[in-house]
């Protein structure tokens, strides 16, 4: 342009040189992460995962967390930074129906047997009966094999 | 297994045979998503023994679906490292991928525009890839795929965060649109600076070829979404298209504007690229993309015929090094034996290629 001749060598510290690339661009991620993670050591210490063991300072070190329960137990952490980081602070995109509904489904079944020999222990029949109906109820539902209930 | 990555790379692939022509500055399109199950430590803190169980579980369910029943599974730690560089240089796997130890792998398509990484930082990385601009179809495609996988995996979710992922940059949706754009002229104007910044503003990323840390060889780059909380994917998707059409609208003002202001300069540089494909004999993987970029901008100014632009494309890829040293049959090549074959490789394909006319007129695509 302007008569002028302008040599093009896209390396890696051409492109930078040019400022094709701009560095700042690639770790923006990574500098909210540790903005948001600096004033927290002190008020977290002692913290750790029951699930996985994970710590925050190992978080500080990786960037990752241990296990999906990590964003409960550091969730004082995990709030303010996925506010800096993201558009919204609640997820308003696609549900995994189909596991949900088999979670639930579970966690049901799980409640359903708990009270059935609560029921039984303290020979409370007629509420046994009923649990042991629901039971079968819901195993069905969730597409699981009849137990047997004798 | 290596009998399967041979059958897999002499395939037609989306990528080095269907290359588009209804919007020739975006190359690809790719969408991920990033999921996990419910009840295991994420692949970064899991041991040994949990990573191979969700391997094989996750293994089971994605090869249970329509789109990869046909597929190819691979353990990262069976591949020999060829392969593994092969399959990176495709996008078929991440490079953090193939440095995985054991209980990582994939599970690629045929046509490879489907792949599923396991115990990559994530224990799912479900891909799927389209040529050209097509982002609505790609995300079409990989929702019926995450749909089917969900009903047999449970998946971590909460109804707050959305997908939970290993890093936080990745909850909410877990998607990551991207396109692989050429943007020759935007380069040669020296305005890349510029977009990047706008791009940055609006909450996109840009990188190089190969993802983040990599190099902008041949005016490539891929521009993504940043954020994957707060929005929902068919708008993360439509708020992307935006952009990228945006991009594509400069560039193509960056091509008039360079031909108007100085008509010789692009033919000039474009000629001399394809001298250089044509009769040299010693080509760097660097070199190769730059030239290839600016015969493909040759292509989209008419000079060369349109057919030509799926062979550069297939080009940018057969021109790295795993490919040059796979082809060739030879394990241990050293940079300059490769450079040497690149441009044998490159001297055969072009000597097919059609003599330039440099009278067409300004790319109005």
């Amino acid at each position: 342009m302007n008569h002028k001749v302008h040599k093009v060598d896209l390396c890696e510290s051409c492109a930078q040189a040019k400022g094709v690339t701009d560095p700042s661009g690639f770790s923006l991620a990574d500098l909210l992460l540790k903005a948001s993670l600096n004033p927290e050591p002190d008020t977290v210490t002692g913290l750790r995962c029951e699930q996985c063991g994970f710590t925050p300072e190992e978080f500080k070190k990786t960037g990752r967390f241990g296990c999906p329960q990590c964003y409960e137990t550091f969730t004082d952490i995990v709030s303010p930074m996925l506010d800096n980081m993201h558009k919204g602070t609640v997820h308003v995109g696609k549900v995994p129906e189909r596991a949900l509904l088999r979670k639930q489904l579970h966690d049901r079944l799980h409640n359903l047997e708990t009270s059935l020999s609560e029921a039984i222990k303290s020979e409370r029949y007629e509420d046994a009966a009923k649990f042991r109906d629901e039971i079968v109820q819901v195993r069905e539902e969730a597409g699981l094999a009849p137990t047997p209930t004798s | 297994m290596p009998l399967s990555i041979d059958n897999l790379i002499s395939a037609r692939a989306e990528l080095t045979d269907n290359s588009s022509t209804k919007c020739p500055v975006v190359l690809m399109t790719r969408i991920r998503l990033a999921r996990n199950l419910a009840s295991h430590n994420f692949p970064g803190r899991a041991q040994a023994v949990e990573r191979r169980e969700v391997f094989a579980q996750c293994r089971e369910a994605v090869m249970a679906t329509k789109a990869l029943k046909r597929g190819v599974s691979m353990a990262v730690n069976e591949l020999e490292p060829l392969h593994r560089q092969v399959l990176v240089e495709r996008h078929l796997i991440s490079r953090e991928l193939s440095n995985s130890s054991e209980g990582a792998g994939a599970i690629i398509n045929k046509d490879q525009s489907v792949s599923v990484m396991i115990n990559e930082e994530d224990h799912l990385r479900i891909q799927v890839l389209r040529n050209g601009l097509q982002l609505k179809r790609a995300w079409n495609a990989i929702d019926t795929l995450d749909t089917a996988l969900e009903g047999t995996l449970d998946y971590a979710f909460s109804p707050r965060l959305g997908y939970i992922t290993a890093c936080p940059t990745n909850v909410g949706t877990g998607m990551r649109g991207s396109a692989m754009m050429h943007l020759p002229a935007l380069v040669i104007a020296g305005q890349m600076e510029k977009v990047v910044r706008a791009v940055n503003q609006l909450g996109m990323v840009v990188r190089g070829l190969f993802g983040e840390g990599s190099d902008a060889s041949g005016s490539m780059f891929q521009i993504s979404n940043q954020t994957t909380l707060g929005e929902s994917e068919v708008d993360i998707v439509k708020r992307l298209q935006n952009v990228l059409q945006s991009i594509v609208d400069h560039e193509m003002n960056a091509r008039a504007k360079l031909l108007e202001t100085n008509p010789a300069k692009l033919p000039d540089k474009i000629g001399r690229a394809y001298g250089v494909l044509k009769h040299g004999h010693i080509i760097s993987s660097s070199e190769a993309m730059n030239l290839l970029s600016l015969v493909r901008l040759g292509v989209d100014l008419g000079y060369f015929p349109d057919e030509l632009r799926t062979g550069i494309d297939r080009l940018f890829i057969e021109a790295q090094p795993g490919h040059i040293s796979h082809r060739s049959g030879q394990k241990n090549l050293n940079s300059e034996q490769r450079d040497e074959l690149r441009a044998t490789h490159l001297r055969e394909e072009f000597a097919n290629f059609t003599t330039p006319g440099y009278a067409s007129a300004v790319g109005e695509n």
